[in-house]
């Protein structure tokens, strides 16, 4: 867990202190209590019943592996994407048609820990079409339909170990990254761990997205430091991405006290489009590796997982000015760029001050080569050369910053649990907020974009800890999220809500963007899935060898079939179900006694298989799990299992309709 | 000559028909917050979406309603020839100027239009009535005849049937024709007496209701 050195500081504090308000750490005392909210404060954010909220909020689910989808400034959660791990909710995972998503070149891995969403872009502006997310623990990326909501496409990472500076995008969303928290040897290989300095590396990756299909554009071989955030450049200074790094020390084992030891730690600048003519140029060197790219089609609403063997590296040190490291104090977290794209703040979550690099003077100190030094090839600026300026003893653990659109900044602290606004252009401090307790990533819809939507109305600040904040439910208790008001001078709280998982970053957008596009149901006529039954009269049962197909159909209130025999012990059925309704909201589900996996849940129009392998004899009954209809009970049906090398012949009915073939 | 071509306009406005429905009956219940809408035309029978039927035969079919399939009424298709034989048969007449084929023109839709009332009646009162008796809901002396007119609670739904756009060109042939035999009727009564002007300022203040 990226954030356990700083739980740890911060039991420390509160330990040194004998107290228990950590938000009082070096700062003001805060005058909201946060527990009384006004009745105004309560209309704020209210939604009448049946009325919409304003935007979507789209909160990472952290170790959980999922998206939450929430309404502000309600707090309402609508659904939960499912991602990187399995859901048995929605079959995701289970049924035969989504578990190649789940697919990586270590085999089937059903759960990952999902950091930051990212909306995509164009011309720095969030235009609704995808949404990104990394997976952390066994590096991926996907990539999330907004008019489905539904994950459409995940990549492997080759060369990476934690892929955390991901999945950020540049202005148009040619690029998306990718990154290595957790250095290793690059290409992969069986090596002393204590050889990490020497023997190790980091890569920057750079995933292209031509045709709306993500592919691995290039890679960048980057020094053995841990690689933590990243935000692409924008306006001024698109066509370079900025990823934040800590354990500039490469140090391999107790990093919370060996990582922290410089005072300073390394921003990483990344030229994209000279990467770009340099692989024009032949400079990439072509890695064997082991990918995999899944992607879902949805036409066929089948996913495929496709393997992948080559990637483009370039080496810094043979392509001049590729990148630039800048000295950030220390142990920076959080790279955020604001909305003009000049300045670039650093979170250095263990300095007392926050720096504001100035982009204008990168390039200045380039051009002038104010070089302090060179690491692994790799010119490293002078401080003072790209320093715009300071924020002073802003708070304790500074981690993000979201930006308003009217020159504000918003920057979390974790130890000292708030979020202070300043002034970008002269780093002074305007307000202060406590959080409760103990906030990590803060999210202003639109914040990390060019436009931050209605010029920066509500900012939402999600916490780590949340002890007495809401009915305990036993040792593990919520993750909360705050919804402030931002359009005045000062924050003002104005609803707490719990969420799903722990959500680390999250991104957010005026609804009208979206949710007029949204897919109300597949077209029956347009599923190419190649077990589709398109109407109830071809609904069917095959055998081949003991593989056995029923090719079911479900419609208010019936599954067809829903007598089945000659099903023996041993064999293999596949349940292909497909939804013959076409009306809005009218899902079925199917289950299996005894099925080892989970249900289907099948849109109106799709079709979705469950794989059952019958062990047992007897008679053993199916059903629609989602309540469809008024007769929702009476959605069942039952398949007989007779022992291995019966003679039972196959046979299938639905009220007077009978099937059947000779068993073979 | 004036009169003839609102004669013709008006009779060749009932073309209108193959372009937008004549009737439209929305069944409203809480869970459809859009309605569901059935538009009646006079070659077939659409929705908002074209799986509308499918929604409302899955509903009606709890109730033991017959599907409603377009193929099995056969009005859906001979219902086009009627309506083009008309505006064919009202060309004719027009372009004749003979004022009584124009009144028997008018005559002939107005029965047809009578009849082909009666006969949306009978196909309501019969889906409403013609009921499958091992139904899964069966309410005593409940029938599910949709209103001709107005509406109706069915259940959980309120039905609302309605002329829709289409009945405008019915009407404008009504209007234009009826309108064209009055001023006819006019001009030949004034005809010793009348000047030339007269008319012609009467037509100009129709035109822009006629474009």
């Amino acid at each position: 867990m990226k954030n356990s050195i700083f739980k740890i500081a911060a039991f420390m504090v509160i330990a040194v202190g004998g107290g228990y308000l950590l938000t009082q750490c070096g700062t003001s005392s805060p005058d909201n209590s946060g527990g009384v909210m006004s009745g105004s404060t309560a209309e704020e954010v209210f939604v009448p019943p049946g009325e919409h909220d304003t935007y979507y909020a789209f909160t990472s689910g952290g170790y959980s592996g999922q998206v939450g989808v929430y309404g502000l400034p309600s707090g309402r959660l609508f659904r939960v994407i499912p991602v990187f791990s399995q859901d048995a909710e929605k079959g995701y995972g289970y049924n035969e048609e989504t578990k190649p998503m789940l697919e990586t070149s270590f085999g089937f891995v059903p759960w990952d820990d999902s950091h930051h969403p990212e909306l995509s872009q164009t011309n720095g502006e969030i235009d609704g079409r995808f949404m990104f997310i990394n997976g952390n623990n066994t590096p991926r990326v996907a990539k999330i339909n907004l008019s489905t909501m539904e994950t459409e496409e995940i990549i492997e990472i080759p060369n990476a170990g934690g892929n955390h500076a991901s999945a950020f995008i540049t202005e148009n969303t040619e690029y998306i990254t990718a990154s290595t928290r957790f250095s290793v040897p690059v290409p992969q290989a069986d090596e002393k761990i204590a050889s990490y300095a020497d023997k190790f590396n980091g890569v920057w990756t750079f995933i292209s997205f031509e045709n709306e299909d993500m592919e691995i554009g290039f890679q960048v071989l980057a020094p053995p430091f841990n690689w933590d955030l990243a935000h692409g450049g924008k306006g001024k200074s698109h066509g370079w991405m900025f990823f934040s790094s800590y354990n500039a020390e490469k140090a391999n084992t107790l990093l919370e006290k060996n990582a922290s030891q410089l005072d300073k730690d390394f921003i990483a600048a990344v030229n994209w489009k000279l990467a770009e003519e340099y692989l024009a140029q032949g400079k990439a060197h072509d890695m064997q590796v082991d990918f995999r790219n899944n992607e879902w089609d949805e036409s066929t609403q089948m996913a495929t997982s496709h393997e992948r063997n080559t990637v483009k590296v370039l080496i810094p040190e043979e392509c001049p000015g590729l990148v630039y490291l800048l000295p950030t104090p220390k142990s920076p977290h959080g790279v955020d760029v604001d909305p003009t794209g000049n300045f670039i703040v650093g979170g250095g979550k263990l300095s007392a001050d926050m720096a504001v690099h100035s982009f204008d003077k990168m390039l200045q100190a380039i051009e002038n080569e104010d070089f302090e030094t060179t690491i692994d090839g790799i010119p490293v600026l002078k401080y003072d050369n790209i320093l715009q300026g300071i924020v002073k003893q802003p708070g304790l653990g500074p981690l993000h910053t979201e930006f308003d659109g009217r020159g504000n900044a918003y920057t979390t602290f974790f130890i000292s649990s708030e979020i202070v606004k300043w002034k970008v252009e002269t780093q002074e401090i305007l307000d202060r907020v406590p959080t409760y307790y103990s906030v990590g990533h803060l999210m202003i819809p639109g914040g990390d974009s060019r436009k931050p939507e209605e010029g920066g109305k509500y900012m939402v600040a999600m916490n780590k800890i949340t002890k007495d904040r809401y009915l305990p439910t036993g040792p593990e208790l919520a993750h909360s999220a705050q919804l402030y008001d931002i359009s005045g001078d000062k924050m003002r709280l104005i609803l707490d809500f719990p969420t799903v998982g722990e959500p680390h970053y999250a991104q957010g957008l005026l609804a009208s963007r979206i949710k007029d596009k949204q897919v109300k149901t597949y077209l029956l006529e347009e599923n190419k899935h190649p077990h589709v039954t398109d109407r109830e009269s071809r609904a069917r049962v095959e055998r081949d060898g003991n593989v056995v197909r029923v090719y079911m159909t479900a419609i208010r209130s019936h599954l067809a079939p829903d007598n089945i025999e000659g099903i023996r012990v041993g064999d293999e059925v596949y349940f292909h179900v497909t939804n013959l309704e076409q009306d809005w909201d009218v899902p079925h589900g199917f289950a299996m006694m005894g099925a080892t996996n989970a249900e289907l849940l099948i849109m109106p129009g799709q079709t979705e298989t469950l794989l059952w392998k019958p062990t047992k004899e007897g008679v053993f009954p199916f059903y629609c799990t989602d309540f469809c209809s008024a007769l929702h009970q009476e959605m069942q049906g039952y398949v007989r299992v007779s022992p291995r090398g019966s003679n039972v012949p196959l046979s299938w009915a639905l009220g007077d309709e009978t099937g059947g073939a000779t068993a073979p | 000559m004036k009169t003839k071509v609102i004669f013709i306009i008006g009779a060749l406005a009932i073309l209108g028909l193959f372009w937008k429905p004549l009737w439209r009956i929305t069944l409203d219940a809480p869970q459809y917050p859009d309605g569901v809408n059935m538009y009646i035309y006079i070659n077939k029978i659409g929705g908002d979406t074209p799986s509308t039927l499918q929604n409302i035969n899955i509903l009606n079919h709890y109730i033991g309603m017959k599907y409603i399939e377009p193929e099995s009424i056969p009005e859906l298709t001979y219902f086009p020839y009627i309506i083009a034989g008309m505006a064919a048969l009202g060309l004719v007449f027009g372009l004749s100027g003979n004022k009584k084929l124009w009144f028997t023109w008018v005559a002939i839709l107005a029965i047809l239009g009578a009849l082909g009332i009666y006969d949306y009646y009978l196909w309501l009162y019969d889906y409403g009535h013609n009921l499958d008796p091992n139904a899964a809901i069966k309410i005593e002396g409940m029938t599910y005849q949709p209103p001709l007119l107005g509406s109706k609670p069915l259940l959980n739904f309120v039905a609302h049937s309605y002329p829709h756009t289409g009945s405008i060109f019915l009407l404008a042939s009504f209007v234009l024709c009826g309108l064209a035999i009055f001023m006819q009727k006019k001009s030949s009564d004034e005809l010793p007496v009348a000047t030339k002007e007269a008319p012609k300022q009467k037509e100009k203040e129709l035109e822009p209701a006629l474009t």
